[in-house]
């Protein structure tokens, strides 16, 4: 599974990039991590507000962050 | 106004964004028109309500993620704020008719005195979402 965070590096993106990390590590996932920080990717996305969470393409959530439980459901789908 | 700015970073405040229905009309056509231009002020973004409508996951998640949504429809068919309702977007919206304003619909070329007062209707509803 590819989980891509998008955002240019901010308290949020990081924060979203850990709670996306321990979800994805105690859901036992096969999974990697990647920061898209360049705004024109970001924006090929379709994504005006960072921080973003994608999940093997597809943008979950963007411009919150939400909760672990939140983001394992997400993982999950 | 200050406190709300285009899209962007959520770290940075408030995100607002416009969506015009940009319809075939001469009222979509004002509604195109004044969200471009409330846009240039820098209280709110452009975003894109065809791409809520191709079903982009990045247009929904940020449309869902932003603090307010500045609805513009320029006929009570109301296109646009239904096209976000299929979505399942329905909160934190701010809607603007532009046919509640006095403009008839088939009548009224998009003259910059009709921009002006959809722009000026804008800004009363930001304004006065802000306090």
């Amino acid at each position: 599974m590819l989980i891509q965070i998008l955002g240019t590096g901010c308290p949020k993106c990081q924060k979203l990039e850990e709670n996306a990390r321990q979800a994805a590590t105690e859901l036992n996932l096969d999974f990697q991590i990647e920061k898209v920080k360049d705004l024109q990717q970001i924006m090929a996305f379709g994504v005006m507000i960072t921080p973003a969470l994608v999940v093997d393409g597809v943008v979950k959530v963007a411009g919150k962050i939400p909760g672990l439980e939140d983001i394992k459901k997400m993982l999950a789908k | 106004m200050s406190e709300s700015k285009s899209s962007g970073c959520a770290c940075g405040g408030s995100v607002s964004l416009l969506l015009p229905c940009s319809g075939a009309a001469d009222t979509g056509e004002i509604a195109d028109r004044a969200a471009r231009k409330f846009a240039a002020g820098n209280c709110a973004g452009m975003f894109c309500l065809a791409g809520i409508g191709a079903n982009i996951s990045g247009f929904i998640a940020s449309a869902k993620g932003a603090d307010r949504l500045l609805v513009v429809d320029g006929c009570n068919l109301d296109c646009a704020r239904k096209t976000l309702a299929e979505k399942g977007i329905t909160e934190n919206i701010i809607h603007v008719r532009v046919t509640d304003l006095g403009i008839v619909k088939g009548k009224s070329p998009a003259t910059a005195e009709r921009v002006d007062a959809v722009v000026a209707e804008l800004g009363k509803k930001l304004t006065a979402s802000l306090k």
